[in-house]
């Protein structure tokens, strides 16, 4: 390949990163890069910055974000799909993560499990019809002291009791008493660690 | 006056936890002015080894005797030379079920984990550091930035720190989920953008860490007592522990007990005062049936052992781990097999799937455990976990310690609570679901 093929190429290139990823994360993703020891250091920094915009990463952004780090799509898919707070599913405008572990269990979650799938109408790994909330479990919250406890976008809710949740959640909210799409009840971005079911 | 009670002593509702200076008010960052400007590395590594400080984040390892390990190049002089980065890593990736100190020390006084890390830095000669910090602890990381922000701006971090040549870059990196980034291998791979798996050991991180360059990885609150290490010396730091460890730790409790919390106490104190008098003991209506007296991955104690103190090796010989020292109670109306169940369906969720005792063997522990708890549990099912817990649960037939961790709440209830194991296969149902339904309805949860 001769210089100037190489040049058009990288062209290219970038015109096409530039029409996935925006500015505002190019330069976010840049800082970053700026303090690691080579770009794909970064891998989970850039998803996370691509999620804080879109809410999600999608197969483009993962590609046009696989171009940028000089890495195969195929091993940044697999780190995005191995960390549980990268989602590869479009979610709601906020996540509900409802923490399922011990102290919470001991203290109800099954009961607030029940109580918000009724409320919301969809049950775990569901978005809502309005697309309002993304209903998802969540390991330990650090916070058991004072569970049960769930987080809604970034805000944590300590101390839930069904009334307390119908206030967070300002429901209701949704006119189907059941889940409009059952489907396998399964968190968005499943680890592959073998979760059972 | 040296407080008693150190890590807390800042902690107050009515003061703003990343104002300067009133971290400075009360001694702070005098500690670590004066050791990058008057002591040596090996000084600063000489009072930590005399301390006794063992590593706050569970496994009690010897802190001093870890960062010994650093490999430190010196001139005739006995000046430090650099033949390349080296890292210190804070681990905030709280996330053993149960735990709930390290949010509150980095949420109420985040200068005192940046001193700390300022003096450990110094004592490895680390030019680098990252706080690794799970990703739902929003509150933490901003109020950590805005601290760090703060002391780039007095020249505490950055180039040439408080004058003397020293330079330390300090980095928030906030995680993306999963348990085991919580092991320090591990870790290090995550922060290097991979997937989180555990390294092979050896190499030791000391020699061979983050991007193959010695790194050492510490708790959130074993860097919080090196601040005051530091500042009070070994000796003092000896006078804090009333039982064989020193020094004070925060403990915790969660469950159905009256007053659920955690507190700043001397190691030491037995379980019995933290329970009874710090929790306000059990719930009107509960019974305490036993306690995970360290988090989620260690073995349960019960009744007989409330007396004991809780220091590392104490605990150890009662056949459970401190840990990270924050307690969860089992009551009499909560199922002990649910509860195991529940336990062990979070380490298969959060095996990183490396290796297939952990990725394989967990699951497969949880399905049995679902079989007995939903009553459909027959009685070879004890036979097949007590083999699970016999081959999952032995160090070294696994890539890391998670699928042992997981293995020792279940040999624990399984002793202990044989009883309920064997209700459930005779009677082919759980004998606390209506019970528990009937408490929880009181209690107003529908």
């Amino acid at each position: 390949m001769n210089q100037s093929t190489k040049k058009d190429n990288s062209q290219a290139n970038a015109r096409i990163i530039s029409s996935i990823l925006t500015a505002p994360e190019l330069a976010e993703i840049d800082h970053e890069i700026s303090h690691a020891p080579y770009r794909s250091a970064v891998a989970i920094d850039a998803l996370k910055i691509v999620q804080k915009h879109h809410r999600w990463v999608s197969d483009e952004s993962l590609t046009g974000l696989a171009d940028y780090l000089d890495m195969s799509t195929a091993e940044l898919e697999g780190i995005a799909t191995f960390y549980s707070l990268i989602y590869r599913k479009p979610v709601g405008e906020k996540v509900i993560s409802l923490c399922d572990s011990v102290t919470c269990w001991i203290k109800g979650y099954a009961q607030l499990e029940k109580h918000i799938s009724r409320q919301l109408g969809v049950g775990l790994g569901e978005t809502t019809a309005d697309n309002r909330y993304t209903f998802l479990p969540a390991p330990c919250l650090g916070a058991c002291d004072r569970a049960p406890v769930m987080m809604v976008g970034e805000e944590t809710h300590l101390d839930l009791t069904p009334d307390k949740i119908n206030q967070i959640l300002e429901t209701p909210i949704l006119k189907s008493p059941a889940p409009k799409n059952p489907v396998p009840k399964s968190p968005i971005s499943k680890s592959d660690g073998g979760q059972p079911e | 006056m040296i407080s008693k009670l150190p890590l807390t002593q800042n902690i107050n509702a009515a003061r703003d936890p990343v104002n300067l200076e009133t971290y400075e008010a009360n001694h702070g960052y005098q500690a670590a002015r004066k050791a990058v400007l008057e002591m040596s590395p090996a000084d600063c590594l000489q009072v930590v080894q005399d301390s006794g400080l063992r590593g706050r984040g569970g496994a009690g390892f010897p802190t001093g005797m870890k960062w010994s390990f650093v490999p430190m190049n010196t001139d005739a002089q006995g000046n430090h030379v650099s033949d390349g980065h080296k890292y210190l890593i804070c681990n905030a990736d709280e996330m053993e079920p149960g735990t709930f100190k390290d949010r509150l020390l980095m949420e109420c006084d985040p200068h005192q984990l940046i001193e700390g890390m300022i003096l450990s830095a110094w004592t490895i000669q680390a030019d680098v550091a990252y706080i690794f910090i799970r990703h739902e602890y929003h509150l933490a990381s901003k109020l950590l930035q805005e601290a760090i922000d703060a002391c780039y701006a007095k020249g505490y971090l950055g180039k040439n720190i408080f004058a003397s040549g020293f330079n330390l870059e300090l980095y928030v990196h906030s995680s993306a989920g999963r348990y085991i980034c919580g092991e320090e291998t591990a870790l290090i791979s995550s922060l290097e953008g991979k997937r989180a798996n555990p390294r092979a050991k050896p190499p030791f991180p000391q020699i061979s860490g983050l991007w193959g360059r010695p790194t050492i990885v510490n708790n959130v609150e074993t860097l919080c007592n090196i601040t005051h290490i530091i500042r009070n010396g070994a000796d003092w730091y000896k006078t804090l522990g009333i039982g064989q460890d020193h020094g004070t730790k925060l403990f915790g409790v969660s469950g159905r007990v009256k007053n659920p919390g955690c507190w700043e106490l001397p190691m030491g104190t037995t379980i019995r005062e933290l329970i009874e008098q710090h929790a306000g003991g059990m719930q009107d209506g509960y019974k305490l049936r036993g306690f995970l007296p360290g988090g989620a991955s260690t073995d349960f104690l019960v009744e007989e052992h409330l007396d004991l103190a809780m220091d590392y090796d104490v605990i150890g010989k009662a056949g459970s781990r401190l840990g990270t020292g924050t307690m969860i109670i089992l009551d009499d109306k909560t199922c002990p097999v649910g509860m195991t169940k529940n336990l062990v369906e979070f380490f298969a969720q959060e095996s990183c799937g490396f290796c297939t005792p952990c990725r394989d063997g967990l699951p497969w522990s949880a399905q049995v455990l679902d079989d007995i708890e939903s009553g459909n549990g027959i009685p070879a099912d004890l036979n097949t976990l007590q083999n699970q817990v016999r081959f999952i649960g032995a160090i070294g037939n696994t890539h890391c310690a998670l699928a042992p961790g997981a293995m020792e709440p279940l040999a624990s209830a399984m002793k202990y609570f044989a009883d309920d194991f064997k209700a459930h296969i005779d009677g082919k149902a759980c004998p606390y679901s209506t019970e528990s339904t009937a408490a929880l309805a009181s209690a107003g949860v529908n």
